[in-house]
């Protein structure tokens, strides 16, 4: 294997084979001399190590005053700027810098200028000698005859299973950390209440959108209409309900079987949910009417039912079935109809769900 | 034992001071504490200071945490903003979300503190992970310290969660996001995935108990279990005694350094000065996580170039390397009824699995292919154990690799080439990066040792050519000193061990796998130079010196 600098490796020398342990080594020739340094031999360079100490130590209390200068002496009211917050926060934290740094540097430069240096040698000891392993063994065995754990088995055994069934109160009191799961994540807000069909409204300010807004080339986050009314859960259900409304040229959408319904005029609507592991799909690239998502860069071609072209989704995003009223609005005429979001083991069994 | 020793004259102190002191000690036993410890000697080496600095972080850590705690509220009960950062007034948000607004904004010294304990906190896990490379490359993993790596270990993986339960806290965006990304991960387990997320969110995500609980683990479970392996860590440091690089003096049997007291106390302790020093410095001068500029959590928006704290890196560049869908296959399969989604399991446990185990078991594995059962104090130059280096820097180059995956985004931004491309480039090198880096490390600590082996021998070139009087131009070279040969001979080149019959006589399948691992272990291995090759060098002119070792080499066979 490649160009050994002496020649080949058998020859060379340089590659040692079995019985090369054998061979004579060098002596260690021990400690190196020690080196005095200027502080050892010029009381004058020990002398000026002496004042660069305390030189340091020195600037550590102006740092320190540093400090508490400019915690006091700024104030932040509520007419404060940011501008004020960053130089209190960089005075502040010059002042630590300081005080520690030069505590720190003088101590070290004290140490290594002024204290011994030289390097002592200390034998190291058995961690473990064979006298103690011999007097351990002895111990343990009369405690283990004192207990008579041996002679007694029925006292081994029902010990061990006590033991073995007592944690288990302690696993299931964690039991009321979460509700069951049942099939919260097979519905989102876009299924029709009492009848009424959801409008689509603007995220964040939940007003309504109508049909005629939607130009071709556009983008729209839509959020249910309610959303920002609910008391309660407000996240929980903007988290699986996000939208992504966007109009394209009728012609470049490929609708499959079953969908035909599903969007108007080339409006169409997809969970903003990435099916990879839950980020928002939040980028939308016009021109190419590609989806991407910016935390894995799972990529979504809309005109193909937002299948999946790139990265590690290997799902396309659910599409919201979306018509409009009488008064023009945008509304969805059903749930989503398989879950949103990130796939998780009940999944399927949640699809067949929705659909049956 | 001071003065119960001498019991005939009881000890009388003189001063103040001195009759406290020997009131503790009469009651504590400190002398003979002192006695042990006072003078105990630690080697210096400028790479044992990673030990130190994830050390004193941690006290930062627990120091401007603890200011932290006196001020946040871990509620996610809705509120709005009426602080005094304007561009969020009046906005929704939670309540943990305002309170750390309010530590950034209204509390004096708050923002410093926030950035020294977020800055700290990356340089805890990063020190941790340069220290334990350290331990790696010079072998300092082995007997008796094999324990002491695994407690590193479980330090390192404890720190990576301490950090992401702390990162979680504020409840912003960026972070919110990476809980998203958690709870979808959780999602992929089969069989218990949902439960476990609902049961750690306390129903769907986002609910309202994630941030109260991820809080009770980051100040007090985890904290405390980091305590515990720290005290182990140390503990078991001083059983061992510290490890020390070979040199001239320095063998299996003693330490040298310098003594606890003054020089080395004095070191280490002004050290945790000056990293505390450098922390406050980055603090003061870098921003770090500046939540307000991400706004309240919400599942809808998300920045584009979202990264997560680096240590959770290379988690995250894993999934975004896996492909989702090749051609028309799909990894996320549908099996009785059930979905497994393996382009989400797979990289989100493989890889890390993976580096955790070998991390962990690595000891054990050296040990069992060199059958190696001595106890080593003096560490391996790098150099000096090309496979065990070539090792650690393949599995180094792959963490690297999915590292550099987290950012691709911006390398495909800041570099203006396809994110595609990079992808492409990145999942390649998933493959051959370790490969490559094995052999080239391989190679290159090999080409190092023989360069040893020639200064050496022939002494180190001093840049001087002289003419010689027949017109030949020689550079010059200079003997080294006993110290500093020493240092490039003074090593043990063990040699494969051949399959060894057990207490039966049989030589076993998995025996003679051990050997063929122990062949290919210390395969190319590079011998010190020894006394009579030198001597051979000398006594001849510098080709003719190359040739008398060779022959007597070959006569020596």
């Amino acid at each position: 294997m490649g160009n050994h600098s002496d020649g080949s490796p058998n020859h060379s020398g340089t590659v040692a084979t079995a019985g090369q342990n054998v061979v004579e080594k060098f002596q260690d020739p021990g400690l190196p001399p020690h080196r005095l340094r200027p502080a050892d031999t010029d009381p004058r360079a020990a002398k000026r190590a002496e004042r660069q100490v305390a030189i340091l130590f020195g600037i550590s209390v102006i740092g320190t005053v540093i400090f508490l200068v400019s915690y006091f002496a700024i104030d932040l009211g509520q007419d404060s700027t940011i501008a004020t917050i960053r130089t209190q926060n960089l005075l502040l934290g010059l002042g630590t810098a300081f005080a520690m740094l030069g505590i720190g540097t003088g101590v070290v430069h004290w140490a290594k200028a002024l204290m011994p240096d030289h390097e002592v040698s200390e034998e190291r000891h058995a961690i473990r000698t064979e006298e103690d392993r011999q007097a351990a063994v002895r111990i343990v065995e009369d405690i283990v005859e004192e207990t008579g754990i041996k002679r007694r088995p029925l006292i081994r055994n029902t010990l061990l299973g006590a033991v073995a069934l007592a944690p288990l109160p302690a696993l299931a009191v964690f039991g009321d950390l979460g509700p069951r799961p049942d099939d919260k994540l097979a519905h989102t807000m876009w299924a029709p209440q009492d009848g009424k069909l959801k409008r689509l409204t603007r995220d964040p300010d939940g007003t309504p959108i109508k049909a005629s807004d939607v130009t071709i080339g556009s983008a729209f986050h839509v959020i249910p209409e309610g959303l920002n009314e609910l008391k309660e859960g407000k996240l929980n259900a903007k988290a699986k309900a996000v939208v992504l409304l966007m109009r394209l040229n009728p012609d470049d959408l490929t609708i499959s079987k079953g969908r035909e319904t599903w969007s108007y005029n080339g409006i169409v609507a997809y969970s903003k949910i990435c099916t990879h592991v839950g980020c928002p799909v939040a980028l939308y690239e016009q021109q190419t009417h590609h989806l991407l998502c910016p935390c894995h860069q799972s990529t979504f071609d809309l005109t193909k039912e937002c299948k999946v072209i790139f990265g590690p989704a290997s799902r396309p995003l659910p599409q919201l079935p979306i018509s409009v009223d009488a008064e023009g609005y945008l509304v969805a005429t059903s749930d989503f109809k398989e879950p949103v979001g990130p796939s998780y083991w009940e999944r399927d069994e949640h699809e067949r769900l929705i659909n049956s | 034992m001071s003065a119960s020793s001498t019991a005939e004259v009881p000890f009388v102190p003189k001063t103040k001071v001195g009759r406290i002191t020997n009131f503790v000690d009469e009651r504590v036993g400190g002398s003979g504490i002192l006695r042990d410890f006072g003078r105990k000697v630690f080697p210096d080496h400028w790479s044992f200071m990673f030990g130190e600095v994830a050390l004193y972080s941690f006290v930062i850590l627990l120091m401007s945490g603890t200011f932290l705690t006196f001020f946040f509220d871990p509620s996610m009960a809705e509120t709005h903003y009426t602080g005094s950062y304007t561009p969020l007034s009046n906005v929704e948000m939670s309540v943990a979300y305002n309170s750390s607004l309010n530590i950034s904004f209204d509390i004096r010294g708050g923002l410093f503190f926030r950035q020294v304990h977020h800055w700290s906190a990356l340089l805890f896990v990063a020190s941790l992970g340069v220290h334990m490379l350290r331990v790696f490359f010079t072998g300092a993993f082995r007997k008796p310290r094999e324990m002491n790596w695994v407690v590193g270990g479980v330090l390192l993986i404890l720190a990576m969660a301490e950090g992401f339960t702390g990162y979680s806290l504020p409840d912003d965006l960026l972070s919110g996001n990476g809980l998203r990304i958690i709870d979808g991960v959780i999602k992929s387990i089969p069989v218990i995935g949902t439960y476990i997320s609902f049961f750690l969110f306390g129903g769907e995500f986002p609910g309202t108990a994630i941030i109260g609980r991820l809080y009770v683990l980051h100040i007090l479970l985890v904290p405390a279990m980091i305590l515990l392996m720290i005290v182990i860590h140390l503990f078991m440091v001083v059983v061992h005694k510290h490890t020390q690089y070979p040199g001239p003096g320095r063998n299996d049997g003693n330490v040298v350094g310098y003594p606890l007291g003054p020089v080395y106390a004095a070191k280490a302790g002004g050290f945790f000065f000056i990293v505390f020093g450098v922390v406050a410095l980055m603090a003061a001068m870098f921003t770090i996580n500046p939540i307000w500029n991400y706004g309240p959590y919400d599942p809808s928006p998300v920045s584009a170039g979202t990264q997560p704290d680096w240590y959770i890196g290379f988690v995250d560049g894993a999934l975004r390397l896996m492909p989702g869908v090749v051609n028309d296959f799909h990894f996320e399969y549908i099996i009785f009824g059930h979905v497994l989604t393996l382009n989400v399991l797979l990289p989100a446990l493989v890889p890390a699995g993976i580096i955790f185990t070998v991390l962990f078991t690595y000891p054990w594995i050296e040990r069992w292919i060199t059958k190696d059962d001595r106890e080593h104090h003096v560490l391996d130059r790098p150099r000096n154990a090309p496979t065990r280096t070539a090792i650690g820097v393949a599995g180094f180059t792959w963490y690297c690799v999915m590292w550099a995956a987290a950012g691709s985004d911006l390398i495909a931004t800041h570099f203006h080439v396809a994110l595609n491309d990079v992808t492409y480039w990145l999942r390649t090198l998933f493959f051959l990066g370790p490969i490559i880096a094995f052999m080239v490390t391989k190679r290159v600590a090999l080409a190092l040792q023989r360069k040893d082996r020639e200064i050496a021998l022939h002494g180190r070139e001093t840049g001087r050519i002289v003419r010689l009087p027949h017109g030949e131009f020689i550079e010059v070279h200079a003997p080294l000193d006993d110290y500093k040969h020493y240092k490039l001979v003074g090593f043990e080149s063990p040699s494969p061990l051949p399959a060894q019959p057990n207490e039966h006589g049989v030589v076993t399948r998995k025996e003679k796998r051990r050997a063929a691992l122990s062949r290919w272990f210390f395969e190319d291995r590079v011998a010190p130079a020894t006394p009579a090759e030198l001597e051979a060098a000398h006594g001849h002119g510098h080709h003719e010196a190359i040739e008398s070792v060779e022959e007597q080499k070959s006569l020596s066979h």
